[in-house]
C-alpha cells in the first residue's frame, strides 16, 4: 500500500468512529452551522463532540502546520480526507472567518509569537472572528476607508465606524483594516490590527436583512485601546496583508457555489415535486434544460476549482496571477450558486414561497435564497471581480 | 490524478504547437477552401502528421503507433483548433482506432499499421439525418451469402469523402430508436453498390454523404459482435466528443485571445476600446467561462486511462460545455472586432464557422444535456 493508501484507509477507519450521526447530515442553511467561539450555542451534543475530535485532529485546518495546530496535511492527503468526508456526508465541523480569512493572512504576515497566540484557538473553534473592512463610505472602494487608529506611545486608539460587519454581535476577536497615516495616498495608510471585541468603547448594532435575519451588524469604535502587539505586519502596509487576506476570502465564497450545502442535485428536488414523464424525464422541459445547464456548470466549476488547486501545488509554472484568479472563481461561484437558488425556487412553486410554519422550516428555501442575493455583493461585488480579471489577468488598460 | 499536464504531455503540445503554427496555420486553411480542394485537406500534410507519430497516437505500438492515450490527443485537437487545421486526425487517428482495436486481431493487423503509417484514412458512417442521435439509426444490414448486405443512407460522414474505408453503423435487428440490434461494419471505399458525393459545409472540411444500394461485404467486415456494435459505438463516440471539445477550446482560446489583443490596440473616441468597462466585463466573463472548459476538457481526456467508467459523462461535460461557450466566444468576438469582424478577410469567421460545425458534430448542448440530466437522475 502506498502512503496515500494508507492515509486514506486510516482516514476513512477514524472517521467511521468519529463522525457523530447526526453530523452526518448536509448543513441546511448557515444557522445550522457550527460556528465556534466562547458563547456559542451548540445545537446538539453531537455538534459539540464532532468539532472537539477533529479540532484535536487539526482537521478543521487541514494544511496549517502542526505547530500552529493544524492538521499538517500535504494537498493530496487534505484531497483525500475531503473526499472520505464527502463519502459519509460529513458536514464541515466548523464554519470560520478564523480559518477561512485571518488564518492565512497570520501564516504569510503574521509575527511568530501572534501565530502560535493566535492559530491554535481558530482551529479548536474556541475563538470566533469578524472582520472589519467595509465602511458606510468605502464599500468596494474599500482603500478609502477612514477609521481612525492613533499611537498613544503605550497603546492605539481607535475611533470610526464599520458596517455589514458579519455576527460582529457574535465573535470574540476582529480583525480590522484602520487608517493610521491621513496624510499618505489612500492605499500607504492602511494598517491591519487585531482586538478583543469586548474592549471597552466597542458596541454593535445588528442590521436585519431580506431573509429576516440578521447576521451583520453596524460595528462603533469609540477611542478603543488595542495593544500595541497586536498589529499584524507593517505599520501603514495593511493592504497588502488586507488583499492578500480577500484573496482567501474569495476563494471561499466560491467555493460555497460548489455546494457547501449538500450534493443532491437540483434536479433530484425538481423530480420530488414536478413528478417525471414515462421516460423518466422532469415534467417540465423548460426547466429542465435550465437544471441541466446549471449541472454542467456545476460540474465544471467545481472540476476548475480542483485544477487550480493542483495547478498551485505543480508551482509557480503553472500558476501564475492565482490571486487574481480567486476572483474569477468567486465571480463564477457566486453567480452560480444564485441561478441554482433560483432553480430550487422554480422547482417548488407556490411551495418555496412558504415563510412560516413547519413545514417550510419557516421559510428555510426562501430566507436561504435571498442570502445568496449577497453571495455577488459580500467580499467585492461581482462588477469589481470583473474589472480584476480585466486588469490583471487580461491586461486590458484603465480599469 | 491532478488536473494538470505531465511532462511527456506537455512536450507534445509544444511540439505540436510549433509544427501546426509552421505548417498549417489558418491561411493553409484558406488556400485549401479558396482552391476548392476537392478533398479539404491536404494528404503531404497528413502524411508528415504521421510522421510525427500522430495518426498512430492511439495505435498499440505493436501494431506500429506510439499508444500515446487520449490526454495526448486531445492536446493535438486543441491545437489544430487554435489554427483551424484540417486533417483526418479526429475521424481516422481518433474515431477509427477505437473502433478498430475492439476488433479481431486479423483487423487490426489489415487497418492499424496503415493508419499508423498515414496509408489509410478511414471514417465513420454514424449519422443519417440532421441531427446526431445513433439510436435512430435506419440502414440495415442482413445476412447475406457467407456475410452481409447493407442497404441506406448516411450523411455528414466526417472526413468521409474519399477515405479508403468507411466504419458504418447498421440495424440488424430491433427497432429504429433501439439501441442493440446495430452493428458496426468496415467498407472498403471501392465496394460495389456504394456511391459518394461530398458535402460542402460552411466550414471548408471533407464531409460526405453516402449510399449503400445492396452493398455486399464479406463475414469478417463486422467488427465487434453482431447486434452488440452499441458499446463500441459509445467507447467510438466518446473519445470523438472529448476531441472535439478539445478542438472546441483551441479555437475559442485563439479568437478570445485575438480579440483582447484587438481590444488593446484599436481606439476610438481618443481611447482604447479596452478600457470601456462595458466590453471588460464581457471579456472578462469570457474568461471565466474558458477557465470551465480547460478543465472540463482534461478532465474528459484523462479519464479515458483514469475513471473509464465515467469517460462518458465526462466527455458529454466536456463537449457541451466547449459547444456552448465556443458559440459565445464566436459571438463576442466578432461583436468586439466591430466591421473588420464581418470580413471574410479577417480570420475570426473562419473560426466562427469552424465551431457552429464542430459544436453540431456529434451532438450538440441539448443532446449532451439530456445525458447529464439523465444521468443526474432528472
Ligand atoms: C451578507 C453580507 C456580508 C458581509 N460581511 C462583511 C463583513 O463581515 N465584513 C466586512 O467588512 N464587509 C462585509 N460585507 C460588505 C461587503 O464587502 C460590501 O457590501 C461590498 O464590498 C460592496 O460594497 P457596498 O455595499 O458599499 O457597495 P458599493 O461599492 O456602493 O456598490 C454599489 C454598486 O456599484 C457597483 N460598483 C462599485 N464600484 C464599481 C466599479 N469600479 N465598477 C463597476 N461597478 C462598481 C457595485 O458592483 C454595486 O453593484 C458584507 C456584505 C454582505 C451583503
Amino acid at each position: 500500500m502506498s502512503d496515500l493508501e494508507e492515509f486514506q484507509a486510516q482516514t476513512k477507519e477514524w472517521l467511521a468512529q468519529n463522525c457523530p450521526p447526526a453530523m452526518r447530515k448536509p448543513l441546511r442553511s448557515e444557522a445550522d452551522a457550527c460556528w465556534g467561539g466562547k458563547d456559542f450555542e451548540f445545537t446538539c451534543p453531537d455538534q459539540k463532540l464532532w468539532l472537539e475530535r477533529m479540532g484535536a485532529k487539526g482537521w478543521t485546518a487541514p494544511q496549517w502546520p502542526r505547530e500552529y495546530g493544524g492538521g499538517g496535511l500535504s494537498h493530496e492527503e487534505a484531497k483525500i480526507l475531503k473526499q472520505e468526508m464527502a463519502a459519509i456526508n460529513a458536514r464541515s465541523p466548523l464554519l470560520s472567518f478564523g480559518i477561512w480569512m485571518l488564518g492565512p493572512a497570520l501564516l504569510k504576515y503574521g509575527s511568530e509569537e501572534q501565530k502560535l497566540h493566535y492559530l491554535p484557538p481558530i482551529v479548536r473553534g474556541e475563538v470566533r472572528w469578524c472582520q472589519g473592512y467595509s465602511e458606510p463610505n468605502a464599500g468596494s472602494d474599500l482603500a478609502s476607508l477612514q477609521t481612525r487608529c492613533e499611537d498613544k506611545g503605550e497603546y492605539f486608539e481607535v475611533t470610526g465606524q464599520k458596517v455589514w460587519t458579519s455576527y460582529a454581535d457574535k465573535s470574540d476577536w476582529i480583525f480590522c483594516l484602520v487608517r493610521t497615516d491621513r496624510d499618505a495616498p489612500k492605499h500607504n495608510g492602511i494598517s491591519f490590527i487585531l482586538f478583543d471585541m469586548h474592549s471597552e468603547g466597542v458596541s454593535t448594532k445588528p442590521i436585519t436583512l431580506i431573509s429576516g435575519k440578521s447576521p451583520f451588524c453596524e460595528t462603533f469604535f469609540d477611542s478603543v485601546k488595542v495593544p500595541k502587539e497586536n498589529l499584524v505586519g507593517t505599520l501603514n502596509k495593511g493592504w497588502d496583508i488586507a488583499k492578500y487576506l480577500l484573496t482567501h476570502e474569495r476563494a471561499m465564497i466560491g467555493d460555497a457555489g460548489g455546494g457547501l450545502f449538500g450534493n443532491r442535485s437540483i434536479g433530484q428536488l425538481a423530480v420530488d415535486s414536478l413528478g417525471t414523464d414515462a421516460q423518466g424525464r422532469l415534467n417540465d422541459s423548460a426547466l429542465r434544460a435550465d437544471l441541466a445547464g446549471a449541472e454542467i456548470d456545476g460540474w465544471a466549476f467545481l472540476l476548475t476549482m480542483e485544477r487550480m488547486k493542483d495547478e498551485a501545488k505543480a508551482g509557480p509554472k503553472t500558476a501564475q496571477g492565482m490571486g487574481a484568479r480567486s476572483s474569477m472563481l468567486k465571480y463564477y461561484g457566486t453567480e452560480l450558486n444564485k441561478r441554482r437558488y433560483e432553480l430550487m425556487m422554480a422547482s417548488k412553486g407556490m411551495g418555496a414561497l412558504e415563510w412560516e410554519g413547519e413545514a417550510s422550516q419557516d421559510g428555510e428555501l426562501p430566507r436561504a435564497w435571498l442570502r445568496t442575493k449577497a453571495n455577488s455583493i459580500e467580499g467585492g461585488t461581482s462588477e469589481v471581480q470583473l474589472n480584476i480579471i480585466s486588469k490583471r489577468i487580461l491586461g486590458l488598460p484603465g480599469a | 490524478m491532478a488536473l494538470v499536464l505531465n511532462e511527456e504531455e506537455e512536450m507534445l503540445r509544444d511540439s505540436a504547437k510549433g509544427f501546426l503554427k509552421d505548417k498549417a496555420p489558418v491561411s493553409a486553411l484558406r488556400a485549401l477552401r479558396d482552391n476548392g480542394d476537392a478533398l479539404g485537406y491536404s494528404r503531404e500534410l497528413w502524411a508528415q502528421m504521421a510522421d510525427m507519430g500522430w495518426a498512430g497516437i492511439l495505435v498499440p505500438e505493436e501494431y506500429g503507433g506510439i499508444d500515446f492515450g487520449m490526454v495526448g490527443a486531445g492536446l493535438i485537437c486543441e491545437e489544430m483548433g487554435r489554427n483551424l487545421t484540417a486533417s483526418p486526425f479526429l475521424s481516422t487517428a481518433i474515431m477509427a482506432v477505437t473502433a478498430l482495436r475492439t476488433g479481431s486481431d486479423e483487423q487490426k493487423q489489415k487497418y492499424l499499421p496503415a493508419i499508423a503509417a498515414g496509408k489509410s484514412v478511414i471514417a465513420l458512417a454514424i449519422d443519417e439525418s440532421v441531427k446526431h442521435d445513433p439510436a435512430q439509426t435506419a440502414m440495415t444490414a442482413s445476412a447475406h451469402g457467407n456475410g452481409y448486405r447493407l442497404n441506406g443512407e448516411k450523411a455528414y460522414i466526417i472526413d468521409g469523402f474519399d477515405a479508403d474505408a468507411l466504419i458504418v453503423a447498421a440495424r440488424t435487428s430491433g427497432e429504429i430508436g433501439d439501441e442493440s440490434g446495430v452493428s458496426l461494419f468496415i467498407v472498403p471505399r471501392e465496394t460495389s453498390g456504394l456511391s459518394q458525393s461530398r458535402t460542402v459545409l460552411l466550414d471548408s472540411r471533407n464531409y460526405a454523404a453516402a449510399k449503400f444500394e445492396d452493398v455486399d461485404v464479406a463475414g469478417d467486415a463486422l467488427i465487434g459482435t453482431l447486434d452488440g456494435g452499441w458499446a463500441v459505438l459509445q467507447d467510438v463516440l466518446h473519445v470523438g466528443r472529448a476531441g472535439l471539445a478539445a478542438e472546441l477550446l483551441g479555437a475559442s482560446q485563439q479568437s478570445f485571445e485575438m480579440t483582447v489583443d484587438y481590444l488593446k490596440e484599436r481606439k476610438q473616441f481618443g481611447a482604447i476600446v479596452g478600457s470601456f468597462q462595458g466590453l471588460q466585463h464581457r471579456a472578462a466573463h469570457l474568461y471565466s467561462e474558458l477557465e470551465l472548459v480547460k478543465s472540463a476538457s482534461l478532465s474528459a481526456l484523462q479519464a479515458f486511462a483514469t475513471m473509464p467508467a465515467m469517460a462518458g459523462a465526462a466527455s458529454a461535460l466536456a463537449k457541451a460545455k466547449a459547444g456552448e461557450v465556443a458559440i459565445l466566444t464566436a459571438n463576442e468576438a466578432v461583436q468586439m472586432h466591430g466591421g473588420i469582424g464581418m470580413t471574410d478577410e479577417f480570420d475570426i469567421g473562419l473560426y466562427m464557422k469552424r465551431v457552429r460545425a464542430a459544436q453540431e458534430l456529434l451532438g450538440d448542448y441539448a443532446f449532451h444535456a439530456d445525458i447529464l440530466a439523465r444521468l443526474r437522475g432528472f
